[in-house]
């Protein structure tokens, strides 16, 4: 893969096809999920073929989600941990909210509220993990008490509520900051993107000389 | 069975609204099951088998009674035997015909996702619609009776229909028909009350002082009823509920946490949009790209200066 000249490498493509398996994954969940949570969303259910197909299809993507959100993480981890920038940027919460950008303090290759986003589905999906295997039928629905099957169904969608509260601010933040979605699906970003939304990780990719997306990582994912 | 009486529900799974049920001019109907007046022979469960044309598996005998030993897909009646001393020190063979209570509030309908997979008529009988059943095995969540049952051949929940298509017809259910001492009576829910204060009378001369009828009133009563000789304590026979109830976590996830889940997902989506006209969107500015250029510039020029 090659990227236009004069740009910097936000995602590779190790990455970004990660980044979106786990994104089709979380939607088609969600989907089939929200379908059998409440009856004004079962047509959904057309969606997957039938009822009996959603049922049987879903906790098989949520293992497939699982393994593949490990992926991200193991790729994610070191640069959503949180430091004194974030709590500085989050301060600033309204002139983000506002459109001011300008005004507000510089951050890493991630800032506060993407660190929530990641922290927040790192917790959530473990837990969405561990309560769809008690409650999965077909293999497991002997394996515990009924009593327990009720704490995890409750629980699991508890958790997918707030998984997927999580994902609609997720998405309208990639919607809101222009070039994040390319960042996403073609892995570039401009500088000019780069040094106003995050400033320390344009700084730091600049003064190693890195392409991007991170200078420790150049070697290792290299592509141009 | 299919669904004859699609008229006649008054409760219908995972539907918000309530059935126009324009056949209503039905009695409620019950099954009383009169513990007592029960000999054990199962013609009851092999009655059940054959008008449901169902033959579950064989399976191993394991030193009791109960064959098979629990309620299965192809099981929806089972004869439960237990053995019970009571004060005096004389041993009682406590036998249940054990199956779906039928209940007034279903906790198996409350739970079930899938519209019309779990309906109620209104005669009082819950019936699966296994057309409509997706599977899940919710029902089973629901159930203060463990009573329905996933089948593993074509993933679908089964149990105890009461003979919906019997009665549908004005037959009485295959168990009642069996029985050959006439322990398990259909009728009316009021007849069968009635029928039951007698034997419960009855009993009580002969000694039983706790005698008494199982409608349990935390589901609403039941469409299934038992004569018991120790009504005080339902447990001892095979651990029937002492106070069946949809679980306090059911009533939760099938209750407050619907609504409130919906609000908070709207809320979030209609908030979103608000934001994006009120803020419009946060582009990049040539001003941006000249503030980057500007500073890779100087980091070349520091670069070279120093190599
Ligand atoms: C991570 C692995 C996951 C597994 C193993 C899993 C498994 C399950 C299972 C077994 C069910 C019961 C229905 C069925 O058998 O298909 C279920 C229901 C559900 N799942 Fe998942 N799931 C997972 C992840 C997710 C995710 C990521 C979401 C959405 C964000 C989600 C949302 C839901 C919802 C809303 C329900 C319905 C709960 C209800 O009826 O109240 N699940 N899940
Ligand atoms: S298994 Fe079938 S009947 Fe039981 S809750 Fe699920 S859809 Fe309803
Ligand atoms: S006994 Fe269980 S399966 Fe039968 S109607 Fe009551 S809740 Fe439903």
């Amino acid at each position: 893969m090659s990227y236009p000249k004069g740009t910097i490498v936000r995602n590779s493509t190790l990455t970004r096809v990660n980044h979106w398996i786990t994104g089709l994954c979380f939607v088609l969940l969600t989907l089939s999920g929200l379908a059998m949570f409440h009856p004004v969303f079962f047509w959904l259910s057309n969606l997957f073929g039938s009822g009996q197909w959603m049922r049987a299809l879903h906790p098989w993507l949520g293992v497939t989600l699982i393994v593949s959100f490990l992926g991200l993480f193991i790729q994610f981890w070191r640069d959503n941990l949180w430091n004194r920038d974030d709590v500085e940027w989050a301060k600033s919460l309204d002139k983000v909210l506002d459109n001011r950008e300008e005004e507000v303090p510089p951050v890493g290759r991630f800032n506060a509220g993407q660190k929530v986003v990641f922290w927040g589905m790192a917790l959530i999906l473990p837990v969405l993990f561990v309560t769809g295997i008690l409650i999965w039928e077909v293999y497991f629905g002997g394996a515990t008490s009924i009593e327990t099957q009720r704490v995890a169904v409750l629980i699991h969608s508890l958790g997918a509520i707030g998984a997927i509260l999580i994902w609609i601010t997720h998405v309208y933040a990639a919607i809101w900051v222009k070039g994040s979605m390319r960042a996403m699906l073609h892995g570039w970003v401009t500088p000019g993107w780069a040094h106003r939304h995050h400033r320390k990780w344009f700084q730091r990719l600049v003064a190693t000389g890195s392409p991007g997306p991170t200078p420790d990582s150049t070697a290792k994912f290299r592509e141009h | 069975m299919a669904d004859l009486q699609s008229q006649d529900y008054i409760r219908r799974s995972a539907t918000n609204l309530t059935p126009p049920s324009v056949r209503h001019h039905e009695l409620e109907v019950a099954k009383l099951i009169d513990v007592s007046r029960c000999i054990g022979c199962k013609a009851c469960q092999s009655a059940c088998m054959e008008w449901n044309n169902l033959r579950p598996e064989m399976e191993e005998f394991n030193g009791a009674y109960e064959n098979p030993h629990d309620l299965n897909p192809g099981t929806w009646t089972l004869m439960r035997f237990a053995e019970y001393e009571d004060e005096q020190g004389n041993l009682e063979w406590l036998i249940r015909k054990d199956g779906c209570m039928h209940c007034e509030d279903p906790g198996c309908l409350k739970a079930c996702p899938a519209p019309g997979a779990i309906v109620q008529y209104a005669n009082g009988i819950v019936d699966f619609i296994s057309e409509n059943c997706i599977g899940c095995g919710y029902c089973v969540k629901g159930c203060p009776f463990n009573i329905p049952r996933i089948s593993a051949q074509d993933h679908k929940s089964y149990k105890c229909t009461l003979c919906s298509d019997r009665v549908g017809v004005g037959l009485e259910p295959a168990c009642v028909k069996t029985c050959p001492t006439g322990a398990i009576m259909f009728g009316s829910k009021d007849d069968m009350k009635d029928w039951a204060g007698e034997r419960i009378a009855e009993l009580k001369e002969r000694g039983f002082q706790n005698a008494g009828l199982y409608d349990p009133p935390e589901v609403g009563g039941t469409h299934v009823m038992y004569v018991l000789h120790h009504a005080d304590k339902p447990s001892l026979y095979s651990g029937l509920p002492d106070k069946p109830h949809i679980s306090a976590l059911v009533g939760a996830w099938k209750g407050v946490l619907k609504p409130l889940a919906l609000a908070g997902l709207a809320f979030a989506a209609v908030s979103a949009f608000v934001h994006s006209i009120v803020s419009g969107p946060n582009e990049t500015t040539e001003a941006d790209e000249a503030r980057a250029r500007a500073e890779m510039e100087k980091a070349k020029r520091n670069g070279s200066a120093e190599s």
